[in-house]
């Protein structure tokens, strides 16, 4: 594994430098903010959007392809899939460290018999979970026998399940029929780069027909191999999402060419993730010092993507051994030990009913947010604000500022709100009281919002976020999230026309290294 | 001489195990070990061992020298 600080700075000189993708994303006008004919601004990455009603159909359940869905259905992975056929800078399978978890790493593999067990346990305890997918750790068609055997337990014993994969690409041309065979219509194929002198600093090394290849060889095969694997998917009618890495330097700029051949190739979602890097990871990029993007940069770029198709914003970048609601990881409750002790009932008419339960709080949650913008729409103003709101999911202000372990991120304007994210934070109130030294954090990390809304927030930290110029808002507790933004916005904004507040740009924010960890 | 897998790198991935032309490999507590009565480094089968070639950590499938060297058939 050679390729350390020598190529990242290759990599800078090739690219422009970010603040001219900003600048460029600036001028970008795709977004508008001219509000007419109601629909939300930028597509609504909430809603339907501007997916075809079939495409809708099959993902409006899903929470790693809805950002709506995202709020009520959980998703679980298991990890029956250890080997991998590619390297990437990015990725150390040595460790698990419990403290510090990313793709990649698990706490245990499974054997398909044991995966099957598992969905069953978890469906039957948590009845929102609607899809399981195989992510990993290391790459799913690098084990063909293992993921779909796992896929033909798990279609026989929970056929209401979805099934997805994950996967580099490198093999995926061979298995698109068995994939259409076993029913899987949502395949995720990780595509960092299409060009080889990119990819040549972020995969070190490619088995491929039994050899080891590396440098421009390995990335044009890998690339070749994606994008004739995406195209396949497309023509079987798999839908098919496209996860990047934002690597500043080396592949940043490069993104926008990489949205553009996955769109024209069929792709219906693009991901694009921020660099995981520290040291203490142990991958190339960790110990080499590259860093991973701003939360600015971040968005930049994914909204200079989003005039071209529909961006997903809420990744998590969980586990391969994840359980549970995008941004929480129950996957603890489920270990191997603790599932082969439980007595499993498979409860398929209980589950239906909880999730006719959901839909209708998930449709009372779209009214009341609609309801809220009808008289916002004949208001005109290029002011947009970012809100940070601490939730554990529903689509409601249901968390205490203290225990958030995220906040999730809103943009509002005049032309309605939208989900651009969400930004993770160390717990700051452990054991019932709040850590000094937690709180800057938490700071930076939403720096570039107005407000937090939060269900409850003590005296001391609330003082503190003023001090930083966001509003600490609890008025809003338990009720709807968009619902509440667009009602903070309408004040904020008449607070503005009237010289009570002056609407100053927010500065930048932190992204938070590491994912989620079982708490 | 065979391979062997240095025990404390393996991260039991498995990638090797079917990678293997002469099925030497297999799972022996948590991690995963080489047969070197069955190792023939590969050779007569593929230009490079494949156990060394897609092992994700380095140096972990090495030349064991406690074992004779394997003598391809003539």
């Amino acid at each position: 594994m050679e390729p350390t600080s020598e190529s990242s700075n290759a990599g800078a000189q090739k690219n422009l430098p970010l603040e001219q993708l900003m600048q460029k994303v600036a001028e970008h006008k795709g977004c508008g903010t001219s509000g007419a004919g109601g629909k939300a601004s930028c597509g609504s990455s909430a809603g339907q959007g501007d997916l075809a009603p079939e495409i809708w159909e099959k993902v409006k359940n899903h929470p790693c392809y809805s950002e709506e869905a995202h709020h009520h259905y959980a998703r679980m992975h298991v990890a029956v899939a250890p080997a991998c056929n590619i390297q990437c800078n990015y990725c150390n399978r040595k460790y698990d460290c419990a403290n510090e978890s990313r793709p990649g790493v698990v706490s245990e593999k499974l054997t398909p018999e044991q995966a099957a067990k598992k969905v069953l346990a978890v469906a039957s305890t948590i009845p929102q979970m609607t899809v399981l997918g195989i992510a990993g750790p290391g790459d799913p068609l690098a084990n063909p026998q293992k993921t779909f055997k796992t896929f033909e337990l798990i279609a026989k014993a929970a056929p209401d399940i979805k099934l997805c994969l994950s996967t580099n690409g490198l093999a995926l041309p061979d298995h698109v029929d068995t994939i259409k065979s076993f029913n899987v219509d949502h395949v995720t194929i990780t595509i960092n780069m299409i060009d080889p002198e990119v990819g040549q600093h972020i995969y070190p090394w490619i088995f491929w027909k039994h050899k080891r290849v590396t440098g421009k060889d390995a990335a044009r095969i890998l690339t070749e191999r994606q994008l004739e694997g995406l195209e396949m998917l497309t023509a079987a009618g798999i839908l098919c999402k496209v996860n990047s890495v934002m690597i500043p330097g080396i592949n940043d700029r490069h993104l926008v060419e990489v949205n553009k051949a996955v769109k024209s190739r069929g792709a219906f979602l693009h991901n694009i993730m921020p660099l995981i890097s520290a040291p203490e990871h142990g991958t190339v990029f960790g110990l080499n010092g590259q860093r991973g993007p701003s939360a600015q940069e971040l968005k930049a770029l994914q909204d200079s993507c989003e005039g071209e198709m529909n961006m997903m914003r809420h990744c998590r970048q969980c586990r391969a051994d994840a359980v549970g609601l995008l941004g929480e990881d129950r996957s603890a409750e489920f270990t191997t030990e603790k599932i082969m002790q439980m007595d499993v009932q498979y409860d398929a008419e209980g589950r239906k009913a909880y999730q006719q339960q959901v839909e209708q709080e998930r449709q009372a949650t779209v009214a009341a947010k609609e309801a809220e913008l009808a008289d916002l729409m004949s208001e005109f103003s290029d002011i947009k604000v970012l809100i940070a709101v601490a939730t554990k999911g529903h689509g409601r202000i249901n968390e205490h500022f203290g225990h958030a372990q995220e906040f999730q991120i809103y943009e509002v304007g005049t032309a309605g709100s939208k989900f651009v994210g969400h930004r993770r934070v160390d717990l700051y109130c452990q054991g019932g009281y709040g850590e000094e030294d937690t709180l800057p954090t938490v700071i930076r990390a939403i720096n570039d919002c107005v407000a937090v809304f939060v269900a409850k927030i003590g005296g001391c930290p609330k003082d503190s976020l003023k001090a930083a110029g966001i509003d600490p808002v609890d008025q809003y507790a338990h009720e709807f999230i968009e619902q509440s933004a667009v009602r903070y916005f309408k004040e904020y904004l008449a607070k503005v026309k009237s010289g009570e507040i002056v609407h100053v740009a927010r500065g930048d924010a932190d992204i938070r290294q590491g994912a989620y960890i079982a708490a | 001489m065979a391979y062997k897998i240095i025990n404390s790198q393996c991260t039991a991935c498995a990638a090797c195990e079917p990678e293997c032309p002469n099925n030497a490999i297999r799972e022996k507590d948590g991690t995963f070990i080489i047969k070197p009565e069955k190792c023939t480094e590969c050779i007569g089968y593929f230009d490079d061992p494949q156990c060394v070639a897609v092992c994700p950590v380095e140096n972990t499938c090495v030349i064991d020298n406690s074992v004779p060297r394997y003598q391809a058939a003539v």
